[in-house]
């Protein structure tokens, strides 16, 4: 037992915490922060695990620095999609909506099949 | 009911994090078989580059990295995919507080070169490509919130071109390696510390383009397309 | 000779992607036809390559595991890597004359459609979890951008479902990836099952192999974690529908079962195996429910793939604790069930997307009179459509008939059940889409007339699973040891 195992348990904490967000949470930019949150976790886990012996271990780091950028990028993806979703839709969960959207005159032609 | 999925949930959470815990605490108990630090330390000299985590990043696990900025590719092209063809310009982004102007001009100059030397440390110390990319466009951010014209980042071949270069750029290392007789991403001997060093600029640049055409292709455009044979 | 088909292999689709990216739609279609011939003849090449050499070990940078990545280039890798080369040289065929040019947004599709095709490889090489970790996220989210590209707010919300699961689902992986790491201070994972064969570490942990698999089954959409599938594989244009479900969803997938074949026997257990055993059955019984229930012709298609993908998961309880004669018997099965659904599928949901654009309205009672119009398309879709109720002698036949024999032999004679209903469910839900194809419906005779291409395709697809069954030795024989490879 080191001290680097707190940052470890930590990890664990913080998974717990993020999961409960993940799964409790409807909003979808809070779902997005708590999938960081519970990433964070599972950075920490693996590298104050890797590190128990006191000595640092400079593989799960830059594991670590790969799963930043990888998140980091899923991360944009969501806030794009997500934004244009509610400029779309005016809606801010996944909710089905109650009934069918007013349709807005078609912008461009309808190639996929006859309109009428 | 909603009181009982609230306890569900939390006894799940519970379970899950108690578990984890459990898992690492038994895990902690003995150590590794396999020394990969050691391992790591006793190949250092080969692969050109002082740091460890850069070695790791760019020599030993490189072919992660390469997925990886094509991750974030990936992410930049389904963004400028959903902004707006003609123009990125949105009112609501640019701010017009004297103060963030005011500071503009000591703190852009300031993070471009907190970026070059974050760029240049990465080889001996902790620094490296996206720690530097991370703050150019952080810089570049604040240049669009205090109002600077970027032309390059409208949606076209500039912007396009600024995203694929630092993956190109790996790309073509990689399987030149592989065709000189290597295997791909083999950096022929003594060529390893300027490959790495190119790769790692080329890579500071595209990552500081990928993250600032996602924050700046936030706005929307109208026009969408219809599912497959609904009516509009 | 088998170095440079590596490189060839690696390099193309990571290379095309960037070409695609520069230039705009119909020039990317051009170099992606380029393309797609390359990336074939270097599957073909390398597939006859270990065919008759053996599969062997590919080293990334010159370096060994555990201190570098190294790819497994065995029999089953290649077989996969060469049924994703067929399946998406198809879709991207059937993409480049049904995507519209005009859209300015469909230029983006080539370079998403060319990075979901290296993620693809990546995984099917992978032996490394760490890098099987990124080649995940790589078709995530090159997948969702796909679903996404364009989309209305119904689509962009089907896109965001599908991205959280998979987040979730990568999530959960990379934590048992880390767990495994922390305790065996390698990421190769023929070093982890080598560690645990050999004794060195007594005592694994369950946790850390019972996180993964959840990920992946999330991502695989295992029952009840469905249902962000069928939003996503019903809005997405066609060939993307095509993809997804033909390949994406296949390679979770493979990695849970290639974990569950190295670790499974030392850290999984019993009541594990049967418990996705069970979720698996209940897939194929609830997804074909649905299916049947389902009122847009699409959503028919992918709740299907519900249904056949918790086939899959059979192998789970069919591999633990029995002999090898039958544990490989059960391994064969479920190739042949991967294989024969990816090429039925890909068939249903470009067949399904020529019937969209013929009569232009998604519902299936839209269908009526489409027989007399569009036999072509129709032939495909029903062909697939026996290749999925399993019967003789297309690929879906024989992977059943394998099953039906291993689980006869291991005594497991409950799957029995799930096999037989699973088929009858399917004909229930083909039928019902020729049923109203069927009805005259006179005042409806002005259909769209899709191209030939179009058409050409899903029957190409759709004969190659009916065809399956008929060479299944043959192929079977190329992964002579599925999930094995050579001995390093």
């Amino acid at each position: 037992m080191t001290i680097h195992l707190l940052y470890a348990f930590a990890g664990v904490a913080l998974c717990g915490i993020g999961l409960f967000g993940f799964i409790r949470l409807d909003h979808l930019l809070r779902k997005l922060m708590a999938f960081n949150l519970m990433g964070s976790g599972v950075f920490l886990v693996m590298v104050g695990l890797a590190q128990r012996g006191g000595q640092p271990d400079p593989v799960p780091q830059a594991l670590v620095l790969t799963g930043i950028v990888v998140a980091v990028a899923a991360t944009a993806l969501a806030v794009v999609l997500i934004r244009r979703y509610y400029h779309l839709s005016g809606q801010i969960t996944l909710a089905e909506p109650g009934r069918e959207p007013v349709k807005k005159p078609a912008a461009d032609a309808h190639r996929e099949g006859p309109t009428e | 009911m909603r009181a009982l999925s609230v306890v569900t949930m939390t006894a799940v959470c519970l379970a899950f994090a108690g578990l984890l815990g459990l898992a690492v605490w038994h895990i902690a108990g003995s150590p590794a078989p396999v020394n990969l630090p050691g391992l790591l330390a006793e190949n250092l000299d080969a692969s050109g580059v002082e740091h460890p985590i850069t070695a790791v990043l760019l020599n030993f696990r490189s072919y992660d990295t390469l997925l990886e900025i094509g991750v974030l590719v990936i992410a930049g092209i389904a963004g400028i995919s959903m902004a707006k063809t003609t123009s990125l310009e949105d009112p609501d982004l640019r701010t017009s507080d004297s103060l963030l102007y005011a500071l503009q001009r000591w703190f852009v100059p300031l993070m471009l070169v907190l970026a070059g030397y974050l760029l240049w440390a990465g080889s001996d110390r902790p620094g490296g490509a996206f720690q530097a990319g991370a703050v150019l466009a952080a810089s570049g951010v604040m240049m669009r919130l205090g109002g600077i014209p970027m032309d390059f980042l409208r949606p076209g071949v500039l912007l396009r071109l600024g995203l694929a270069l630092g993956f190109t750029v790996f790309l073509l290392v990689a399987v030149a390696s592989a065709l000189a007789g290597e295997a791909f991403l083999a950096y022929p001997a003594g060529f390893a510390k300027p490959l790495i060093l190119v790769i790692e600029t080329v890579l500071t640049f595209s990552i500081a383009m990928v993250l600032l055409a996602l924050f700046v292709s936030a706005p929307v455009n109208r026009a969408q397309e219809p599912e497959e044979g609904e009516h509009e | 000779m088998t170095l440079w088909l590596m490189a060839g292999l690696l390099f193309t689709p990571l290379a095309w992607a960037v070409l695609t990216l520069l230039v705009d739609f119909r020039m990317g279609r051009a170099v992606t036809w380029l393309g797609i011939l390359v990336q074939v003849l270097v599957s073909l090449g390398l597939w006859a390559a270990v065919a008759s050499d053996g599969g062997f070990y590919y080293l990334l940078g010159g370096w060994q595991a555990p201190l570098g990545i190294e790819l497994r280039v065995d029999g089953l890798a290649v077989t996969f890597v060469l049924l994703t080369a067929l399946v998406a040289a198809a879709c991207g065929w059937h993409a480049s004359v049904y995507l519209d040019p005009g859209k300015s947004w469909h230029r983006y599709f080539w370079p998403l459609f060319w990075f979901l095709w290296a993620g693809l490889n990546v995984v099917w090489l992978g032996g490394d979890l760490f890098n099987l970790y990124v080649g995940l996220e790589l078709i995530s989210l090159a997948a969702v951008g796909l679903v996404a590209l364009g989309g209305q707010a119904a689509a962009l919300r089907a896109a965001i479902r599908y991205l959280m699961a998979a987040l979730l689902g990568s999530l959960a992986y990379l934590l048992g990836v880390a767990l495994i790491y922390g305790q065996f201070g390698t990421l190769s994972l023929a070093d982890v099952t080598a560690l645990l064969s050999d004794g060195t570490v007594a005592a694994g942990q369950t946790f850390p192999l019972v996180l993964m698999l959840f990920g992946l089954a999330l991502k695989t959409a295992l029952f009840p974690m469905h249902g962000w599938l069928p939003p996503a594989h019903g809005i997405a244009k066609s060939p993307v529908s095509a993809l997804l479900s033909a390949l994406v969803v296949k390679a979770s997938f493979y990695i849970a079962a290639r974990l569950w074949l190295d670790l499974g026997g030392h850290l999984g257990g019993y009541e594990l195996a049967q418990l996705i055993g069970v979720l698996g059955g209940l897939a194929v019984i609830w997804g074909s429910w649905l299916a049947f229930r389902q009122t847009k012709l699409k959503q028919v298609v992918a709740y299907s793939s519900v249904a056949q993908i918790g086939y899959l998961f059979l192998l789970f309880p069919l591999t633990w604790g029995v002999t090898d004669a039958i544990s490989l018997q059960a391994q064969q099965g479920i190739t042949l069930q991967v294989i024969s659904h990816a090429l039925a599928k890909a068939a249903m949901f470009l067949a399904a997307g020529n019937l969209i654009m013929s009569v232009g309205s998604n519902r299936v009672d839209a269908l009526a009179g489409v027989s007399r119009f569009l036999p072509f398309s129709l032939f495909s879709f029903g062909l697939a459509g026996v290749s999925l109720m399993g019967l003789p002698p297309t690929g879906g036949f024989a992977a059943k008939w394998l099953l039906l024999q291993a689980s006869l032999a291991s005594g497991q004679w409950w799957w029995l059940g799930v096999l037989l209903a699973g088929g009858l469910l399917s004909a229930a839900y083909v039928f019902r889409v020729y049923q109203a194809s069927f009805i005259d419906n006179t005042d409806t005779d002005h259909f769209f007339h899709p191209p030939k291409s179009l058409e050409v395709i899903p029957l190409i697809l759709a004969l190659l699973s009916l065809g399956l069954g008929l060479v299944a030795e043959p192929v079977l024989s190329v992964m002579a040891l599925p999930f094995e490879g050579s001995s390093r």
